[in-house]
C-alpha cells in the first residue's frame, strides 16, 4: 500500500471530527502545515493534546476545531501567554486536562510501550492531584512507598514532522526530539510530514537516526517548510519575529480572523503559503551548514 | 554605577552557581544568569534545557528554551522522557532555577492560576511545565523574582511546585529527594529558609533596606540576626550581560 500521499488526502482520510490529535514537538518541527490543513478541512470537536501547545493550537482553537486541550505548559515559547487557548479556558469555552511535563510525557511513554500506566516519583504537587483525578497513587510493592501513576495516552492521530523520510515512512529526526518517537508509538494512526523524501538507502546509511519505523506510519507527505514559523534543525531557522507578532495578532479577535483568512483559508497548501511568505523570508531563515563528523558503521 | 532591577537579580543569581554544577536552565532571566556564570566564575557549568539539550553552548541568547542554537555544538540531545527520568528524577541535576506568579512563606510556587477555583480561574497561567519536577528533584533550587507584595502572599492560590510545603520536614515526609528552594533572589536582597522552613530576609543589596523588603512581602517577614549585604554589581558583569548576552535589552530592561 503506497503511503506517500498529499497532505490534503492524509488529513481527509485519517483525521475525523472528535478525534484526539497530538501534533508533536517541543518548539522544534512543529507540524504547522498539517494544523493549517485541519483548519481548512474544518474539523470539529477535536481533543488537542501536546505537552507544550503553542501557536498552532491557538490557531486551531481560534478556528473552532477543538473542544478540549490536554497539556503541561500552555504558552507562546519565549514570548508569554498563549492568548486564545488561555482566554477560551478563562471564559469556560474550552475544556482542559492538565499535567506536569513529566506526567504528560510519562502518559505517552506508557501508551508507546503498551502499558496501562506509568509510575513516577512523588513531587508533592497535591493541588494538581486534586484537580485531575486521572493522577493517582499506588503503593510500590517492593518498598511499600507510594508512587504517582498516570494512565497511558493513546491519541487517535499523531502528527510528526521529520527532516527526512523514505516513501514508507522510515524517518530520520535530529535536533530537539521532544516526544515525537513516544507519540508515534502511542497513537493509533501516524501522519508523517517530511522536509525531504529520500531513498531507503539514505535511511539505511544511518539506522541509529531512525526515530520512527515506517510500519507504524499511516501516511507520508512531502511538505518542505511544514514547520514554519517553527524550525527544522539544519534546514531553516525559527521565525522568532512571527512568534513575537502572534502575541499582538492573538490579542485581537479581528486580527486573528484576518490572519486565518489570509494565511490558512487563503492559501491552498504549504507551497502557496511559502510563495506568499516570499523569497526574502526564506533567505532570512536560511542557516549555514554545520555538518556532524561522519559515522563509520563498517561493511560486514 | 547604574543598573536595572533585572540586572541586579541576574548578577546575584549567577553568583549562586558553582563551577562544575549541572544546572537545569529556564527561559529568560535564569538563562541570562547561567550564561553569565559560565562566562565568569563557572566555565565548567553544564547547562541542561528541558527540551532535552545537555551541555548547550548557545552562540547567542535563545528566545525560547527550544531554539536551534542550543542544539548545535551541544554535548547531547535526548528525548523529553529521558531528560526528566534519567537526568532529573535520577538525581543528576545539581541546580534548578524557578520563577512563578506567587511564592509563599514556605517557598511553595504557583504557576497555574490566580483565583480560588481551579475550574473557573480568574487568571489562567501557563502551568507547571517541568517546574513541578525541578522543584522536587534538583539537588538545590533557587527562585528569582522581583520583590512585590502580590508575588509573595502568605499562601499560594495553587501549589504548582513544592517548596517546604507546610514547613520544615514537609519535603522529607512527602518523599522529595532535593533540598528545595534554598535561596530566593529578589531585587531587594535574598530570602532563605530558617529552621522552620519559613523564608526570612538574610541579605540586602547595597542601598536597599529591610523595611522595603518587609513592606513588599505578604507575610510578616522576619529579618535574620546577621543581615548580610551583597557584593556590588561589577562593570565586568554588566559588560558581559549588555554586550554579549542581551545586546537588545529584551531581558535586562525590566524588573
Amino acid at each position: 500500500m503506497p503511503k506517500l500521499t498529499s497532505l490534503q488526502d492524509a488529513i481527509a482520510q485519517h483525521v475525523h471530527d472528535g478525534d484526539m490529535v497530538y501534533a508533536a514537538g517541543f518548539t522544534h518541527l512543529i507540524p504547522f502545515a498539517a494544523g493549517h490543513e485541519i483548519i481548512r478541512q474544518r474539523r470539529k470537536n477535536l481533543i488537542l493534546a501536546r505537552a507544550t501547545p503553542d501557536l498552532i493550537y491557538d490557531q486551531m482553537v481560534a478556528a473552532g476545531c477543538a473542544q478540549k486541550v490536554i497539556f503541561s505548559y500552555m504558552g507562546n515559547p519565549g514570548v508569554g501567554s498563549l492568548r486564545i487557548v488561555r482566554s477560551a479556558i478563562e471564559k469556560g469555552e474550552l475544556d482542559w486536562e492538565e499535567y506536569s511535563h513529566f506526567g504528560m510525557i510519562s502518559r505517552l511513554q506508557a501508551g508507546a510501550a503498551g502499558l496501562p500506566f506509568m509510575p513516577m516519583n512523588q513531587t508533592a504537587a497535591t493541588d494538581l492531584e486534586s484537580a485531575n483525578p486521572l493522577i493517582q497513587r499506588v503503593t510500590d510493592p517492593y518498598s511499600g512507598r507510594e508512587v504517582i501513576v498516570v494512565p497511558a495516552l493513546t491519541p487517535d492521530v499523531a502528527i510528526v514532522h521529520a527532516q527526512r523520510a523514505d516513501a514508507n515512512g522510515n524517518a530520520h529526526l535530529w535536533g530537539i526530539i521532544g516526544e515525537q518517537k513516544e507519540v508515534a508509538f502511542a497513537a493509533k494512526r501516524v501522519i508523517l510530514t517530511a522536509e525531504e523524501i529520500v531513498d531507503e538507502s539514505v535511511i539505511r546509511s544511518d539506522p541509529n537516526r531512525t526515530m520512527i519505523p515506517g510500519f507504524i506510519v499511516s501516511a507520508v507527505c512531502h511538505v518542505p517548510g511544514a514547520a514554519h514559523p517553527s524550525y527544522a534543525q539544519g534546514y531553516y531557522d525559527r521565525d522568532n519575529e512571527f512568534y513575537l507578532a502572534w502575541d499582538k495578532i492573538s490579542a485581537d479577535p479581528a486580527l486573528t480572523q484576518a490572519y486565518l483568512d489570509e494565511w490558512v483559508y487563503g492559501v491552498k497548501d504549504r507551497a502557496e503559503y511559502w510563495q506568499k511568505l516570499g523569497a526574502e523570508k526564506l533567505t532570512k531563515l536560511q542557516v549555514e551548514a554545520r555538518v556532524s563528523a561522519a559515522v563509520n558503521y563498517g561493511k560486514y | 554605577m547604574d543598573y536595572s532591577s533585572a540586572e541586579l537579580m541576574i548578577v546575584n543569581a549567577a553568583r549562586l552557581l558553582k563551577d562544575g554544577d549541572v544546572v537545569f536552565v529556564g527561559v529568560g532571566q535564569p538563562n541570562m544568569a547561567c550564561n553569565l556564570a559560565k562566562r565568569t566564575h563557572a566555565p565548567n557549568l553544564t547547562m541542561i534545557y528541558e527540551a532535552g539539550v545537555i551541555g548547550a553552548e548557545p552562540a547567542h541568547l535563545p528566545l525560547s528554551i527550544g531554539d536551534p542554537t542550543l542544539v548545535s555544538g551541544a554535548l547531547s540531545v535526548v528525548s523529553m522522557y529521558d531528560i526528566f527520568s534519567n537526568y532529573l528524577q535520577r538525581g543528576n541535576v545539581d541546580v534548578g532555577f524557578l520563577g512563578g506568579a506567587q511564592i509563599d512563606r514556605f517557598g511553595n510556587i504557583n504557576a497555574t492560576l490566580i483565583g480560588s477555583d481551579y475550574a473557573h480561574p480568574k487568571i489562567r497561567l501557563p502551568g507547571s511545565g517541568g517546574a513541578q519536577e525541578i522543584a522536587a528533584w534538583a539537588n538545590r533550587c533557587y527562585i528569582m523574582t522581583p520583590h512585590q507584595k502580590r508575588r509573595f502572599p502568605e499562601k499560594v492560590d495553587f501549589l504548582t511546585s513544592a517548596g517546604y510545603l507546610g514547613g520544615a520536614g514537609g519535603r522529607e515526609k512527602a518523599g522529595l529527594r532535593g533540598k528545595g528552594p534554598i535561596g530566593v533572589v529578589t531585587d531587594l536582597g535574598f530570602m532563605q529558609p530558617d529552621e522552620t522552613g519559613e523564608l526570612i530576609l538574610t541579605a540586602l543589596h547595597p542601598g536597599k533596606s529591610a523595611q522595603m523588603a518587609i513592606e513588599n512581602t505578604g507575610w510578616a517577614l522576619k529579618v535574620a540576626a546577621h543581615l548580610q549585604t551583597t557584593q556590588p554589581v561589577t562593570e565586568h558583569e554588566l559588560k558581559i550581560l549588555r554586550e554579549e548576552l542581551d545586546p537588545t535589552g529584551i531581558y535586562l530592561k525590566g524588573g
